[in-house]
């Protein structure tokens, strides 16, 4: 029975990678005492699907994950909504559960389901108007070429159609710039992202807000039963995740 | 105080595994700093991924945070591409718990492990922006101490550090921490004192050391200190369950597991190995206590793993039960998806204790890697070495392992023995060879990896007086083990090298004046040499040159009976003239039974202390001679503090 956990990563441990990240999980369900499935073979792990990856010194305020649990189908709504409180006591300052859903079996693994993701990027105040500029300019060009090296070749890719929504918005810590990036084929990473915006911005965080699978026309994040999220009728745990918001996009959003 | 974290995070996004400086451990502070405590910085003088797992600086952490009037965080060795920014950016040498500056501690504390770390604790005292001669710091200015294995010959860094602290520390950062307390309102020069007045202390500046050609002179010039530092022994492990709160890293490190140390000391007398000879007498842990402790541990921690650590872990009394109740058991769950098996580790594991049995129950989790220890090649030069393991208990543990299911050993070997003839290192081609073929009568593919160290002599073992094999002699030998091994592809040869065996060798029983080139060297860029993309060999050759040192004189020539060595005012206990007769017995090729199993020898580490060794059983356990020599068959019970009466798997 497989339950997807909704996480934010934010501070010092942005400073930990994907892999890092990944052992910290395996102890955290061994030490939330939860019954987690096991691979067969020589190193036995947990079962845990990882989303796509982060890159080390990024933010986020959705990640997610796949968890297997031993568990009978009644008893697992119970384990689902016991998720966040056990496994955010035991990671570390700055990696906190905020939900926890049943998926329904045969639900597409996040990472051939995600097809965009929305980022935040922190702007200096200098920057902030060559940023407003430039993502004017973006919105209505018709290509947008990015240069890549791989195997050793460089290659110059149309990325217009992969970069959505631009935004300057006014957050409390500061002005941000707010961009949804596709995932599909190819994914444009928030670094290659940098790269397109001229003149190039200072340095600055990183946070992924949101990620989004598209279906038909229509956005949907992980958690959403539209996702493959069970939610049976009256049953508050799957209607709450919809509509939970993390408070960082809200400030932004307001 | 405050904290330097603003400063350092913009320059994390710009190093390699930001996350090794960022703390957050769980097991981690909190650290609770008040103007009436004193502040200690724990350093291990290497990066964070070799440094964190350390038990000892991890020991210390948690018995002085728990102290009242004491504080404690931890610092490591930044790696390169962080030490030029933070030079750059006038930021100094950190805290990973709170990112303090090392200047608003008291004391900055490191751990030795090894020689090839000296240039990097001078590199560590310049970024903690103190001098690095410790007569150049004065009034507020950290006070630096050192302690771990290295510290039995400290005088390499005599110039470089405060205080060093001899034996375990347990008790003594405590004594420590009261003096400095007691008398910090004095000044420096009265703590300094009152430390050389501590037991295991031992305060460089308190000795005047003068040099004529190969001898030295040590004259004491306090009145307080004492004529010769004696270590500091705890008589019961038990009463020291330490670490509780092992921290777990966030980040990939060596050792990543749970590590519970089962005894401290070692009995088995091989003359080449100084861990043995300095932490003697053997106290084992209760084994309520380890029990205790790992299970406790892999609650809390969320490992799979548990080392169960000590310098030869087969001799702990019923290690074949702990091992069975670790591993937990058999399972039921035979769909396999359930939680598996704990894995336990053994990292020092005898040939003559390692039993079939053990082996079964260590394959019923994941097996790791088996690494076992002949360190030579024929039982001629294992008598010399006082490694009393004969063919047939090698042949028995390593067919104990391939029998259950292992593919590959490693065995880990020393050249540049005293006596060494060519015939003892083809020997090891040999005693391979063999294994090999064991091995292949139960797996397909067996396989051996032969990895060979160059011996270094080190100070307080009968070996000390024995002049190292060249850098050319040693090249010479493991030439000649790989000629004689290239044909065999089941064994696999891996080799240190040999001119960091001899750097090692010059710091290990080097004097005061080698401290001139260990700042030569580090002045000159030579951080980070025990890595071996760093260690550069040039260095130290044209500093021993340009100091007017000679290698002979420090590491090839044999040393006379009545020379005074460096380390002769510090002791570990041992009685020089016993050393001595050990050092004769080795050339006379006479073994010298385990003290455990027989009459005391005296060698001064019980009988000096007035302690004696703690264990469970007054018995030893079964399988194999032991590597005493002895008949063990009747086992008659000797003279020891007993720990428990519970009875013991595998004894007749």
């Amino acid at each position: 029975m497989r339950v997807r956990v909704r996480w934010s990563k934010h501070g010092k441990i942005r400073f930990c990678g994907h892999r890092d990240a990944a052992r910290i999980w395996e102890r955290a369900v061994r030490r939330a005492e939860l019954p987690v499935a096991y691979s067969q073979g020589f190193t036995p792990r947990p079962r845990i699907s990882f989303g796509l990856a982060l890159a080390t010194g990024q933010e986020s305020v959705a990640e997610y994950l796949d968890v297997d649990l031993r568990t009978t189908p009644e008893e697992l709504y119970d384990w689902a909504a016991c998720m966040p409180e056990r496994l955010s006591a035991v990671l570390p300052d700055g990696m906190t559960v905020t939900d926890a859903c049943p998926l329904s079996p045969g639900t597409a693994s996040l990472q051939d389901a995600v097809t965009s993701c929305t980022w935040e990027f922190a702007l200096a105040e200098s920057d902030v108007t060559s940023a407003a500029g430039w993502a004017a300019r973006v919105r209505s060009a018709d290509s947008l070429p990015l240069q890549r090296e791989r195997k050793g070749r460089t290659t110059t890719s149309d990325v217009r159609t992969a970069v959505g929504d631009l935004h300057i918005l006014d957050a409390s810590v500061g002005s941000v710039l707010v961009a949804e990036l596709g995932t599909k084929p190819r994914a444009v990473r928030p670094a290659e992202f940098l790269r397109l915006i001229a003149p190039p911005l200072a340095a600055g965080r990183v946070r992924r807000l949101h990620q989004w699978i598209t279906r038909d026309g229509e956005r949907y994040e992980p958690l959403a039963p539209e996702a493959g999220v069970l939610a049976p009728a009256g049953d508050s745990l799957a209607a709450a995740s919809i509509d939970a918001v993390p408070a960082a996009q809200q400030e932004v959003c307001a | 105080m405050r904290s330097l974290w603003s400063a350092l995070e913009p320059l994390l996004d710009q190093v390699q595994r930001p996350a090794r400086y960022i703390g957050g451990e769980e097991g981690a502070g909190p650290a609770a700093h008040a103007p009436d405590k004193v502040a200690w910085l724990l350093c291990y003088p290497d990066s964070y991924e070799v440094g964190l797992p350390n038990q000892g600086l991890q020991i210390l952490y948690e018995i002085l945070n728990e102290r009242p009037d004491a504080t404690a965080e931890r610092a490591y060795a930044p790696w390169g591409d962080l030490e030029v920014l933070m030079r750059r950016h006038d930021l100094p040498l950190f805290s990973v718990d709170t990112h303090l500056g090392a200047g608003e501690f008291d004391v900055l504390a490191f751990n030795l492990s090894s020689e090839l770390v000296y240039t990097n604790v001078l590199n560590l005292i310049d970024l903690a922006g103190v001098a690095v001669r410790a007569a150049d710091r004065s009034g507020d200015d950290l006070l630096v101490g050192a302690g771990g294995h290295c510290a039995f010959n400290p005088e390499p860094l005599a110039d470089f550090v405060d205080f060093f602290v001899l034996g375990d520390g347990e008790e003594v950062v405590g004594e420590i921490t009261e003096a400095i307390a007691a008398r910090r309102s004095e000044g420096r020069a009265a703590v300094l004192e009152a430390l050389a007045g501590i037991e295991g202390v031992y305060v460089p500046a308190a000795y005047e050391v003068t040099y004529s050609g190969l001898s030295a002179e040590v004259t004491r010039r306090w009145p307080g200190a004492p004529e010769t530092v004696e270590k500091r022994t705890i008589s019961s492990l038990g009463d020291w369950p330490y670490p509780k709160r092992q921290l777990v890293p966030l980040t990939e490190v060596v050792h990543d597991r749970l590590n519970v140390e089962v005894f401290r000391g070692c009995t088995r007398g091989c003359r080449f190995c100084q861990a043995g000879m300095i932490t003697r007498p053997v106290r084992e842990r209760p084994a309520e206590q380890v029990r205790t402790m790992i299970t406790e541990g892999l609650r809390r921690t969320g490992y799979d793993e548990v080392a169960l650590t000590s310098l030869s872990t087969a001799d702990f009394s019923g290690i074949e039960e702990l091992v069975a109740d670790t591993v937990g058991p058999a399972d039921d769950d035979a769909g396999g998806a359930g939680c598996p098996a704990v894995t336990v580790s053994l990292p020092s594991l005898r040939v003559d204790a390692f039993t079939v049995g053990l082996a079964a129950e260590l394959q019923r989790a994941r097996r790791t890697g088996l690494t076992f220890a002949p360190e030579a090649g024929s039982w001629r030069l294992r008598q010399v070495i006082n490694k009393l393991i004969s063919t047939d208990d090698l042949d028995a543990a390593v067919e104990g392992a391939f029998s259950q299911g292992w593919r590959r050993v490693k065995l880990y070997f020393l050249v540049g023995l005293p006596t060494e003839t060519d015939e003892d290192v083809l020997g090891i081609a040999a005693l391979a060879r063999r294994c090999v073929e064991l091995g292949r009568r139960h797996v397909r593919g067996a396989s051996v990896t032969v990895s060979v160290g160059g011996f270094v002599p080190k100070p307080q073992t009968p070996f000390q007086w024995f002049g190292q094999n060249t850098v050319a002699e040693l090249h010479r030998k493991v030439a000649l083990l790989a000629d004689d091994l290239r044909a065999d592809r089941g064994v696999r040869l891996k080799w240190h090298d040999p001119e960091a065996t001899l750097v090692e060798g010059l710091a290990s029983r080097g004097d005061r004046r080698f401290g001139a080139v260990i700042e030569d060297v580090w002045r000159s860029g030579g951080t980070f040499q025990e890595w071996s993309e760093h260690f550069d060999y040039g260095l130290w050759l044209d500093a021993m040159e340009r100091h007017g040192l000679s290698v002979e004189d420090y590491a090839y020539r044999h040393r006379s009976g009545t020379e005074t060595l460096p380390w002769d005012h510090l002791s570990a206990g041992l009685h020089k003239d016993f050393l001595w007769q050990d050092w004769q017995d080795a050339l006379a090729e006479s073994g010298l039974e385990d003290c455990r199993w027989t009459p005391c020898y005296d060698c001064g580490a019980c009988t000096g202390y007035g302690i004696e060794h703690v264990v469970a059983s007054a018995v030893p356990p079964a399988g194999g001679s032991q590597g005493t020599g002895q008949n063990l068959l009747k086992p008659e019970p000797v003279p020891v503090q007993l720990l428990a009466t519970r009875p013991l798997a595998g004894v007749s």
